[in-house]
């Protein structure tokens, strides 16, 4: 093992996989040979750093010097004059969006998406080589499990996490330690211990994450679990639209194998535990408890109602303790510093931190780790960097399809479980979907319920019609044929829903309806009484129109009108036949005067 | 199979290795080498090469190696820039392989900076 004077960290996430990353990677490797580096420079392939709006990202240490946006062009020059010569390339260093500040001798903690963050879960993505379990080691890896195994009693481990204060993180956030007293108070010949990465909501990628930056800590909490409740076999249930994730589970639990980290007799203790891997495939409800123990099992993944419930008789009829990736990815660091130390950060009831996936209109697309009962306003404008173009904020989506939207005025509450909830949201899993002046509310509600109803599986009738009669309702106000009443029979169905579904998905799914209907009412009044969509969104409520004194009559628009819906004389305004016109927009981008606006 | 002890030198050996990605570097001692056309042509890549090569072999976890461009007096390449925390930067000129070693021994380990390569020196 050598040591380098330079490391080229790259992203191998899956965000900056798709720019490329890979093919920049294959080129470092190439031009450092070249210019002879390579006993000098180290190529290092990492999980995410979060800012994937910057991506694919390239850091080069020692000087910590942050490349964003790299093509695979980029890279000959990096080699040869920041490798080669010492001398950083300014042009691709990275430039923060609010103060357009540009300094390449600047660590990653000094930019103002890292500056608010304290990373838990995350603490290893983008640090280290995921694909390489000496540099996990080499920051405390698998210490955890060394400490429980060696030094603490079962009882002990379980105590700890429950004193920590931590709470799940799949969504649900009923508290982590319980769940484990739970499943090691059940009495069994055969427990198992399960890890939920079937992360299904729209926009959400925190699970993916840490599978793919640093997947040997959730292996490690997961034998620390085993140990606890007394299991020797775990399932991972990850969905396989996670290609990078599952390839990389695969090669740590086999290293984990090598270094006796998993298997028979761990640290000589008599202890064994074993990881298997299943895929999912697709499903949304599979991301439910009851269904991902039914898939595991081989069988068609549909809920059960509970109880009873997984602690008791859950997989294969036995005791199980399922635990969301993020959840686990805490708890090494809980076991080795302590529950003290965990539950000193974030508010009353949720403690530590939380991982987002920051999407929609906003400047910093990524993902970001704040301790719990940090401000909406600080995630959305100190770290994501606000809203692009100078567009309004309007709402911001937390909790997925089971969560609903926030408006402007509650941008101060502090970002809990419980607060969430009062507020007429929910954590969720943690996706966080920025929007602006031009979303409509009636259509984002129709979107994830279009989403819901495409994911129920059909098992109960209120989940299976019920959302299905509130999506053909928002297809009819979005579409300009609401009727009066609509509204209250969504409220009437929304309620049903809520009380009679089957499972934790059926009863979230009319959230995004209730809550754009709680603070957003009048907008879903307006596309039914006026016809109007105000955000002028909703293709069939708004028209294009010409304005005659901006009109110069340049004739760009006639041209890329692909219905001949604009007429006009040269340099005289133009008008447009609303009966022709798509509404397709074209017009309105080509414009150089801002003369064709909706309506 | 590896027992605790060898999980320990694993551990300890690999953080030596990247422990150049820490972004606390209160105790870092850094080695800058001057690698601009005029620093390789005199001979700026042995003497790199030579410090890396001394800092593996003592295993020296506190101590990177990274190079900057020209800095004007290419008469005096191959010159190397070393900071200890907080003391002044020391610059080492005219350097050569052979004496990167006592410059490793004498001031990186000891604090003591060899002061006949020095810069001041070579002007004297």
């Amino acid at each position: 093992m050598d040591i380098y004077r330079a490391h080229v960290l790259c992203c191998g996430g899956t965000g900056c996989t798709s720019s490329g990353s890979a093919q920049i990677i294959e080129r470092f490797e190439q031009k450092i040979k070249e210019a002879g580096l390579e006993k000098e420079v180290k190529v290092v392939r990492t999980g995410c750093f979060g800012l994937c709006e910057a991506g694919p990202v390239v850091i080069v240490y020692p000087e910590g010097t942050f490349y964003s946006r790299v093509k695979v062009e980029d890279v000959d020059e990096i080699v040869s004059e920041h490798l080669l010569k010492g001398r950083h390339v300014q042009h691709l260093v990275y430039t923060d969006h609010a103060t357009h500040e540009q300094n390449a001798n600047k660590g990653l903690q000094d930019i103002n998406f890292y500056k608010h963050q304290k990373r838990v879960a995350l603490r290893n993505c983008g640090v280290i080589d995921p694909e390489n379990i000496d540099e996990y080691l080499a920051f405390d890896g698998y210490k955890a499990l060394e400490k429980a195994l060696t030094s603490m009693t079962r009882e002990q481990v379980i105590d700890e996490i429950l004193k920590s204060g931590l709470r799940g993180r799949g969504g649900g956030g009923f508290p982590t330690g319980l769940k484990w007293k739970f499943t090691y108070s059940s009495q069994a010949d055969q427990k198992y211990v399960a890890c939920n990465a079937d992360e299904g909501d729209p926009g959400a990628f925190m699970d993916r994450s840490v599978l793919e930056g640093d997947p040997h800590c959730v292996l490690e909490a997961m034998a620390i679990a085993g140990y606890a409740i007394g299991a020797s076999e775990g399932y991972i249930y990850v969905r396989a639209e996670y290609p990078i994730a599952v390839k990389r589970l695969e090669i740590a639990i086999a290293q984990a194998h090598e270094y006796g980290l998993l298997g028979e007799n761990i640290f000589g203790t008599g202890f064994n535990f074993d990881i298997k891997i299943r895929l999912g495939a697709g499903a949304f409800v599979c991301g439910e408890e009851t269904a991902l123990m039914r898939s595991i099992e081989g069988k068609r993944g549909e809920p059960t109602p509970r109880p009873p419930f997984p602690a008791v008789k859950g997989l294969f009829g036995k005791p199980t303790m399922l635990n969301n990736v993020e959840t686990y990815a805490n708890v090494a660091q809980i076991i080795l510093k302590g529950a003290d130390w965990f539950a000193s950060m974030g508010t009353e009831k949720s403690k530590g931190t939380k991982v987002f996936a920051l999407g929609g209109k906003i400047n910093n697309t990524g993902l970001v780790e704040v301790p719990m009962g940090t401000p909406l306003r600080t995630i959305i404008y100190d770290i994501g960097g606000g809203i692009p173009n100078g567009k309004k904020f309007k709402a911001v989506q937390t909790g997925g399809p089971s969560g609903g939207c926030l408006p402007a005025e509650l941008l101060d509450t502090p970002v809990d479980y419980d607060n969430l909830i009062a507020a007429g949201s929910m954590m969720g899993s943690g996706g966080m979907i920025v929007m602006d002046e031009d979303n409509c509310m009636v259509d984002i509600a129709r979107f994830f319920l279009d989403f819901t109803v495409d994911e129920s599986c059909g098992k109960c009738t209120p989940c299976r019609v019920g959302t299905r009669r509130m999506l053909e309702i928002l297809e009819r106000i979005v579409n300009g044929k609401g009727e009066e009443g609509d509204i209250e029979r969504l409220e009437e169905l929304a309620n049903t829903i809520k009380s009679t579904a089957l499972c934790g998905l059926g009863q979230t799914a009319p959230n995004p309806v209730l809550s754009t209907l709680k603070f957003f009412r009048s907008e879903y009044e307006a596309h039914i009484r006026e016809k109007r969509c105000p955000a002028h969104h909703c293709r069939a409520l708004l028209h294009y129109v010409i304005n005659p004194d901006l009109c110069r009559g340049c004739t760009a628009c006639t041209r890329v009108c692909p219905v001949e819906a604009i007429s006009g004389e040269l340099r005289k305004p133009h008008q447009i036949d609303t009966s022709k016109c798509l509404k397709c927009g074209a017009c309105a981008e080509k414009c150089k005067f801002h003369a064709i606006t909706r309506e | 199979m590896k027992s605790m002890a060898e999980l320990e030198a694993i551990r300890k050996k690999t953080l030596e290795r990247i422990n150049l990605r820490r972004e606390d570097e209160s105790d870092n001692v850094r080695v800058v080498v001057g690698m601009a056309t005029c620093g390789i042509a005199a001979g700026a890549r042995p003497v790199m090469l030579k410090f890396m090569e001394e800092i593996n072999k003592r295993e020296m976890s506190n101590v990177t190696v990274s190079q900057t461009g020209c800095i004007g007096m290419c008469r005096l390449e191959p010159m190397v820039d070393v900071y200890m925390p907080g003391k002044e930067k020391v610059t080492y000129v005219h350097m050569t392989p052979e004496k990167v070693g006592r410059v490793v021994a004498e001031h990186i380990v000891n604090g003591r900076p060899v002061t006949e390569f020095t810069i001041g020196a070579a002007e004297e």
